[in-house]
Order: C-alpha cells, then sequence, then structure tokens
C-alpha cells in the first residue's frame, strides 16, 4: 500500500479495514453504500470517521460488527481485527466478539436502551453472556460501572428503568454496557449528537478518560467536527461511500487537503466570527447534493459540488495518494509537499 | 397501584349491573311464554296465568329486575324452570368440562401462536412467514365444526389415537383427561391462535426496527435472546390484549365445541337452556360469562404493569 511510513502498518494495526464494499440491493438498483474504503485503527488509538449523513459512514461501523441486515446488504474486502478477518468469521464467533472486544455506543440513548428491561440487567447481561458472571456479580458489577460513568446513587439506579433517567444519564449508561467487558474497540457513532450541548462536553469528557482507564480504542463516527477536534487522534473523511482524506487530526484542522474537507470545515459555525470586518454574513455551505450511491460514477465523487471543478475531475477518478507525511487525500489539485513520497 | 386496585373493582359494578340489565330484559324481549311452554299444550289461560304469576311475571320490568339483582347478589341465581335444580348447582356441575377446554385451548394456543408470530416477524417476507401467514387466514375462515368433525374423524375415527367424543373429569387422571380435551382445544384453538399470531408477528416487526433490539444485538446476544427477551417483552402489550379479548372468542367457541365433542360442559347448558327457555340458567350462565370476561380484562390490566414499567396506574 502506498500509506507513508507513520501510518499505520497492517500488522500493528488493531483493526484494519480493507477495500471494504457494502453494497445494498434495492428495487431501483445497487446502492454502493461504502464502495472500497480502507483504513486502521491502531490499539489506544481514537481515529474519527468524518462525514455527512449518507456518507456511508454509520454503514462502515455496522459492517464490523457485521449487523447490517444480510442479505440484502453484500460485503466485501476484509476486516481484520486482532488477524482475523471478521467477515469470514461464523455468526457464533461474531457474536463472541458483539459486546465483548468490540462494543458499541449508538446515537440515540432515548431509544437505543430496552424501556421495559433494568438498567443493572441491561448493563449486567454482556457480563453474565461473555464473562459468565452469575446474576448476583453481574449487578455488583453492573453498579461498579454505573459509578465509574459517574450516575450518582448507583445502588439505586441499578433497579429503575431507561424511562427514569434523563439523556446525558441514558448515554452514560450506554458507555457502561459498551465498557463493562473492557472492550479493546469502541465504536461511538454519533454518540452526543442527541445530547444537549452542555451535556455532550461531559459524555465527552467522560470517553476521553474512560478511554485512558480501560485503554480501549475509540472509532468515533461523527458529523462533528468539533467533537473531532476535542477527542481524535486521526481522521479518516468520507465522502459518497468513500474515503476523500485521511491525516492526523492537527494535520488535518492545519492543512485539509481535499476541497470537500475545506467545504465541512467552512461549514461550522464560529462564535464572533460574523463580527470581524468583511466576514461573510451567512455560513458557507456544500452547494448540491449528494450524488446517487446507485449510479456508478466514473470521475471524482465531489466533481458534483467542488467549487475548482474541472474537466478532469469528471473523467478521471484521482487516486488516494499521500499529499504529506501520513496525509492521504483523493483529489487532483490538493498541495503535494515535497516530503510527501 | 392500591387506588387504582380499588378504582378499577369498583368500575367493574357498573359495568356488571349493565350486563346484567342486559341480560334480564334480553330475555323478556325474546318471543315464546315461558309459562305457555311450561304450562304445555293442554293447559287452560288460567292455568297459564297462575303459572305466569307463580313465575313473577306478571309483575312490572323494574320490581323484577330489582328482586332477581338482590337475589342474585346474595348468591342465588334462582332455580331452573325445567329441572327444578338451583342454577348454582348446575353450573357447579357443568363448569369443570369447561373450564378445562378453555384452560387446555388457552394455554395450548399461546405456546403455539406466540413462537409462531415471532418466528414469521423474524423470517418476514420468508418461506417460513408466508406460511403462517396463510395457515392463520385459513385458521379465521375455516368454521368451528367442519374443524371439529374433520380431526375427529382423522385422528379418532381413523387413527384411533384419542377419543372421539365426551369428557373425563381430571380426577380420573391427567392423562384421560387430557386425552379428551386435545381434539376440543385444537378445534377450539384454531382462530384463537390465528389471532394472536397475527398480532404477535405485527407487533414484533414493528419492535424488531428498534433501536433497542439492534443495541441487543450489537451486545453479542443469541437470536433467541434478543427475540424472546428483548423484542418480545416490549411487544407484548397487544399480544396480551388480545389474549384477554380472544377470551370471549373461546366463549362463543365452546358451545359449539361441546356440542361437536358432546362435552358436558357450560356451552352444552347454555345451548339446552335457550332450546328449552329455562329463563334463570340462561341468566345465570350469561352472567357467569360476563363476569368472567370483566374480571380477564382487569386480570390483563394489572398484568400491563408486570410488563411494562413505564405504565403505572
Amino acid at each position: 500500500m502506498s500509506d507513508s511510513k507513520d501510518s499505520l502498518s497492517r500488522g500493528s494495526a488493531l483493526l484494519s479495514v480493507e477495500n471494504l464494499q457494502v453494497h445494498f440491493r434495492t428495487p431501483d438498483g445497487v446502492n454502493r453504500a461504502v464502495d472500497g474504503v480502507s483504513f486502521a485503527i491502531g490499539a489506544g488509538e481514537t481515529l474519527a470517521i468524518v462525514g455527512e449523513s449518507g456518507c456511508g459512514k454509520s454503514v462502515t461501523s455496522m459492517s464490523i460488527l457485521r449487523l447490517l441486515p444480510e442479505p440484502p446488504a453484500r460485503l466485501s474486502g476484509a476486516i481484520r481485527f486482532e488477524g482475523r478477518d471478521l467477515l469470514q468469521l461464523s455468526e457464533r464467533e461474531m457474536r463472541a466478539i458483539r459486546g465483548n472486544a468490540i462494543s458499541v455506543i449508538f446515537q440515540e440513548p432515548m431509544t437505543s436502551l430496552n424501556p421495559v428491561l433494568t438498567v443493572g440487567r441491561q448493563i449486567g447481561e454482556t457480563l453474565r453472556l461473555h464473562q459468565g458472571l452469575s446474576r448476583k456479580d453481574a449487578e455488583e458489577r453492573a453498579v461498579e460501572m454505573l459509578t465509574l460513568v459517574g450516575i450518582p446513587e448507583p445502588r439505586r439506579r441499578v433497579r429503575e428503568y431507561p424511562h427514569q433517567l434523563s439523556g446525558g444519564m441514558r448515554q452514560r449508561v450506554m458507555i457502561a454496557i459498551a465498557l463493562a467487558c473492557s472492550p479493546k474497540l469502541l465504536i461511538a457513532d454519533e454518540p452526543t449528537t442527541a445530547l444537549d450541548v452542555t451535556i455532550q462536553a461531559q459524555i465527552l469528557d467522560l470517553m476521553r478518560d474512560l478511554k485512558s482507564r480501560v485503554g480501549a480504542a475509540i472509532m468515533l463516527i461523527t458529523h462533528d467536527l468539533g467533537v473531532v477536534a476535542e477527542v481524535a487522534d486521526r481522521v479518516v473523511v468520507m465522502y459518497a461511500g468513500r474515503k476523500v482524506e485521511e491525516a492526523a487530526v492537527r494535520d488535518l484542522f492545519r492543512a485539509p487537503r481535499h476541497p470537500y474537507t475545506r467545504g465541512l470545515m467552512g461549514a461550522v459555525p464560529r462564535l464572533g466570527a460574523a463580527e470581524q470586518p468583511g466576514a461573510p454574513q451567512r455560513l458557507a455551505e456544500i452547494p448540491g447534493m449528494v450524488p446517487s450511491l446507485k449510479t456508478r460514477i466514473d470521475g471524482c465523487v465531489f466533481a458534483g459540488r467542488c467549487p475548482s471543478v474541472t474537466d478532469l475531475c469528471r473523467s478521471h477518478a484521482p487516486a488516494l495518494e499521500p499529499k504529506a507525511p501520513g496525509h492521504l487525500a483523493a483529489c487532483h489539485y490538493a498541495p503535494k509537499d515535497a516530503l510527501a513520497a | 397501584m392500591f387506588g387504582f386496585l380499588v378504582r378499577r373493582v369498583l368500575a367493574v359494578i357498573p359495568v356488571m349491573a349493565v350486563v346484567g340489565l342486559f341480560v334480564f330484559s334480553l330475555l323478556s324481549l325474546a318471543p315464546g311464554d315461558p309459562a305457555a311452554l311450561i304450562a304445555g299444550d293442554q293447559a287452560s289461560p288460567a292455568d297459564i296465568e297462575r303459572i305466569r304469576a307463580s313465575l313473577g311475571l306478571d309483575r312490572p320490568f323494574l320490581v323484577r329486575f330489582g328482586e332477581w339483582a338482590w337475589r342474585i347478589l346474595h348468591g342465588d341465581l334462582g332455580t331452573s324452570i325445567f329441572t327444578n335444580l338451583p342454577v348454582t348447582t348446575m353450573i357447579g356441575q357443568r363448569v369443570q368440562p369447561t373450564v378445562s377446554l378453555m384452560l387446555v385451548t388457552l394455554v395450548f394456543a399461546v405456546l403455539v401462536a406466540v413462537p409462531l408470530g415471532v418466528l414469521a416477524a423474524w423470517k418476514a417476507g420468508r418461506l417460513v412467514d408466508r406460511l403462517v401467514m396463510g395457515g392463520a387466514v385459513l385458521g379465521f375462515s375455516v368454521p368451528v365444526f367442519v374443524v371439529g368433525y374433520l380431526l375427529a374423524y382423522v385422528f379418532a375415527l381413523e387413527l384411533g389415537w384419542l377419543p372421539a367424543q365426551g369428557y373425563t373429569p381430571i380426577e380420573q387422571g391427567v392423562g384421560p383427561w387430557l386425552a379428551n380435551l386435545i381434539l376440543p382445544a385444537l378445534t377450539l384453538g384454531l382462530v384463537y391462535i390465528a389471532l394472536i399470531a397475527r398480532v404477535t408477528r405485527a407487533t414484533m416487526l414493528d419492535v424488531l426496527q428498534q433501536d433497542y433490539v439492534r443495541t441487543a444485538r450489537a451486545k453479542g446476544l443469541a437470536q433467541g435472546s434478543v427475540l424472546f427477551v428483548h423484542a418480545l417483552k416490549n411487544a407484548a402489550v397487544p399480544i396480551v390484549t388480545v389474549i384477554g379479548i380472544g377470551i370471549a372468542l373461546l366463549i362463543g367457541g365452546a358451545v359449539v365445541t361441546e356440542t361437536v365433542f358432546a362435552i358436558p360442559g357450560l356451552g352444552r347448558l347454555t345451548v339446552d337452556a335457550i332450546l328449552r327457555r329455562d329463563y334463570p340458567v340462561i341468566q345465570g350462565v350469561v352472567l357467569l360469562f360476563s363476569f368472567t370476561y370483566v374480571l380477564v380484562n382487569l386480570a390483563i390490566d394489572l398484568l400491563y404493569t408486570l410488563i411494562d414499567p413505564r405504565i403505572r396506574y
């Protein structure tokens, strides 16, 4: 592969996704939700996957857990986790990994917890399943987990039902469930999107704190660049089912190479920006729509919306190549550092 | 919770009063004169009038209703015109076969229908789903007496595996008791199974789309736990509701089923009483059925709170 030296080599990665393709058969054609995406996450690393709704980031994460409806989803490529290709495992082997070595925090804490089971039961369940704990020990452990995620009065809360908790508390419970078995990889799918801003910050702090304690790698799926800047080590930018840019978080924010990434950053509201002289009064937006994933695109996937598009972009897809050390981008015109291989 | 219980039990009173009024007046409105019937063909108008007076039928409607209600509240359902036995005694003699039939049907139907509905929802659109749903349509459309005779013909007459008719009290052994109930329960349960399976499937289809089901899968739970613990408990309220409503179906179906399989239960008692215009018996049986139904619904309302912690009264 053409990844530069400081990018993770395949051997040392905890998880490496190689040329993942996820195609859904629909009545009106094949939807190429994910079309040839590769990336790797090292142990203990936080990788953010950024993109608009429908860019394939959640489909990618659900593919890792093999929780997509199958059929109609057709997966190809490889997803290597600790050396094993998850796409080749049996359903039973997959179940032993889900909630154990790889766990998830979902976007909607309101609906992602089962309304008719107690919080303690829902936390303890994974422990009983994966670690063979007794009902009593599992509940004891659930109380510890609630304490860990900062829920007051855990002994009382453990017997309560989700509807008795606030949104922030429920997301803490989700985190407790996800971390109960000390996973090596935590997939956080828009973990703060549904929460109030003040709660968002608390949840992010909590995730950062717990990550350092548990030592789990995090795959953070989000469209919120503010969240990315706060917690991620490295960023993968996805657009229309492809990876268009990948870089260390600092490099990406300092010098985004792909016009789509620049567009995303321009679309983030900044406090006080409008008061500066000469500042645009409106928030920048990326014009146009994400292209339909049901038709094959010959040129660059972003050509239809790119401000600096040329004929070359429409006819030839740009290769994903290093533009600076550890910084990949798929754009014919992305500035390239001399250092890049 | 206790307050709710008291309110719900109190609410049974007006319901039963209306039922009582209905039962009482329906029979007064029905054609046929019990006095004339009892007196027989040879009786003179004076004889009929005497019998009418002895039955109290010559007095105003509301007075009769009041007296009747008062007696019933004291546990006296009156005396059969035909057998001269107290109605409570007659019901007592017939209650075991019917209760047995209904309970066996209920248990059997729920054990069959709920897993079938879950299976159909899980495999929605696949062959299994179509077979279950096709079977459900069949269950709805074939009349009880056709199924009954068909089953009796195949399993009792041709194969000789099970008795074709009759009832064995449970005191004579659970085996013979159950053997006599299998075919009737199958017959009576068919519509009930179809109903429960359909509702289970529809509710489960909705529940399986929910985020918490995805969470359960993401925990690594096996399909069985996902379906029967995480999903089914959320789908339980509509299912339990339809099981409760279906009790009415069982009561109605029991009348026909008991006739087909010659089971000496309340259904047969009701039919016989109607044919003989045995008013006190008809009233007693209908009241008993209504009261049972009201109690079942009360029990279901209470059951909701056990199933879904969000429901609090």
